[in-house]
């Protein structure tokens, strides 16, 4: 397994070489632009984008990749492929309507792709309403048809015998570990089951997510603040409506302490109910964001010095945290599934006696 | 708290929702329902197995036991066998010699007995054989004797005698 990261994360050097190669050329004058560069580099991979982005070519200025297609709704539907963006350089025509990217967002323009700024530099122009594959949805489209092809051929290969197939092998102890380890000693043995689905698919979801993170491919998925809070709006969803009379009791009208402490938790545990998710989005938001920007700062420090013992010493340190976020991966989905179980556990916790 | 607000893309949102939940739907029904079923199935008939590999050992360890009881009681058995066969010869071997001996001893008996008897009829036979020979010889003496008859008055002269003596 790590030495396939390893291999990927050479893949990846591979992958920027072109530039690298450009870059070190002219890196004596052009310090601070290669600096810059790498700057943009990581805030633009961070971000979602209109078309699959692999490499570019900065001597020739050809992209790499292949584009995605762009859905949006403005008075009608508007689909057409992100190529004719030109990678945001141009404007793009849809049934007499023109569109341009300006800082990742589409916005509706004139022919001439003017922007029309305010005071604040912020754009004024209409944004159409954006349902456009992006690399994100794209990538999650791809992930979510290979977990299903996984896990059906897993749990096809039951139908054979008691032993499951080699996937099986590697995923049944995951899969008993969520059951064992995260949703019974949560939730409790009476309840489980019912929510066995969700976390086995959250846990899986952002684990393959993550890992694909770290691929050379530079999907940053999960480090986008879209899908940590769906992810969490759904763990907040089944909360609420699972939930049993106890929960909301001890939220409004917490059973064992004075009256007047009722009043002043009330408040606080209604809040919690709120924050608790709102913390599961932004730590898996900012444990993939902080991974990704860590390591890709680390592989554009490989290009700012010219020390070769240097490169050397970032070239190990890149690989350790390689290896760390590989964990973090792994990590982040078990805390996501471990606290989501958690909340589970307290909407559907039984007290018979009062605390 | 702005830039996330500022970076949040209802796109994408409307996408990992919709996916996400498709996903969870498609796995739900042919991955999670098959794989927890077969594994509690499977644990299930692991247990059952185990339960029942304990009961045979319990059983196998029944039968041991009875069986080694069965061994003792044949070994027991044997035994008395063995011992009521040699109590057998025993009292047969003594019944025949006791029978062996009240034979001979009867034989002895009846051989005493009839040797007895043919010395009884031998003595008769000899008694009589000396009677008949007394006879004859008193017979012969008496022809002797009366063969002249002044013997003949002085034999009556003395029984005379004798009558007159009496």
């Amino acid at each position: 397994m790590q030495g396939k990261k390893i291999f990927k994360l050479l893949l990846f050097l591979l992958l920027i070489t072109p530039s690298l190669t450009i870059a070190s050329e002219e890196v004596a004058k052009e310090e601070n632009s290669v600096k810059s560069e790498i700057k943009q580099d990581i805030m633009h991979h961070l971000q979602d984008a209109y078309d699959f982005h692999l490499f570019t070519d900065k001597t020739t200025n050809t992209h790499y990749g292949f584009p995605l297609p762009i859905i949006l709704w403005d008075g009608g539907l508007h689909v057409f492929m992100s190529s004719k963006f030109h990678h945001g350089e141009a404007v793009a025509e849809s049934k007499e309507n023109y569109y341009k990217i300006y800082h990742n967002k589409i916005y509706k323009t004139d022919a001439e792709g003017t922007l029309s700024m305010d005071k604040d530099h912020h754009v004024t122009n209409a944004k159409p309403l954006d349902f456009s594959i992006t690399k994100s949805v794209f990538s999650v489209m791809l992930i979510s048809l290979f977990i299903f092809l996984l896990f059906r051929g897993f749990a096809k290969s039951y139908k054979k015998s008691h032993i499951p197939n080699a996937v099986g092998k590697f995923m049944e102890p995951l899969v008993l570990f969520v059951r064992d380890e995260i949703a019974i000693p949560n939730i409790g043995e009476k309840h489980y089951k019912k929510y066995m689905s969700y976390l086995l698919t959250v846990f899986f979801f952002i684990w393959f997510i993550n890992l694909t993170g770290l691929t050379p491919l530079g999907i940053n998925v999960t480090g986008n603040i879209a899908v940590t809070f769906c992810l969490a709006l759904i763990t907040f969803l089944i909360t609420q409506f699972t939930s049993k009379k106890d929960y909301w009791k001890h939220i409004f009208w917490m059973p064992g302490v004075p009256v007047p402490m009722k009043f002043v938790l009330a408040p606080i545990e209604l809040l919690g109910v709120f924050i608790k998710p709102f913390a599961l989005m932004i730590r898996l938001y900012a444990n993939i964001s902080a991974g990704h920007i860590v390591l890709m700062s680390l592989v554009g420090l490989l290009f700012v010095f010219q020390n070769w013992f240097a490169r050397g010493a970032f070239l190990g340190l890149t690989l350790f945290l390689s290896i760390i976020e590989l964990l973090v991966a792994f990590l982040q989905a078990y805390i996501f599934t471990m606290l989501t179980a958690l909340y589970f556990g307290g909407a559907v916790a039984e007290h018979d006696d009062h605390h | 708290m702005e830039k996330l607000i500022n970076e949040f893309s209802v796109g994408l949102f409307f996408w990992q929702t919709l996916l996400f939940l498709a996903l969870l739907f498609l796995l739900k029904k042919y991955a999670w329902k098959p794989i927890l079923n077969a594994v509690n199935e499977r644990e299930k008939s692991i247990e059952e197995a185990l339960n029942k590999a304990e009961e045979a050992k319990i059983q196998m360890a029944e039968l041991v036991s009875a069986n080694e009881d069965l061994l003792k009681q044949a070994r027991i058995e044997r035994d008395e066998m063995l011992k009521e066969a040699r109590v057998m010869k025993d009292k047969l071997i003594s019944e025949a010699k006791n029978k062996a001996n009240e034979d001979a001893d009867r034989i002895i008996a009846s051989a005493r007995e009839s040797i007895q008897h043919e010395k009884m009829a031998a003595v008769t036979e000899l008694k009589n054989q000396v009677a008949i020979l007394s006879v004859e010889i008193a017979e012969k003496i008496l022809k002797e004797e009366l063969s002249s008859s002044t013997k003949q008055e002085a034999l009556i002269n003395s029984v005379v005698d004798d009558i007159h003596l009496n």
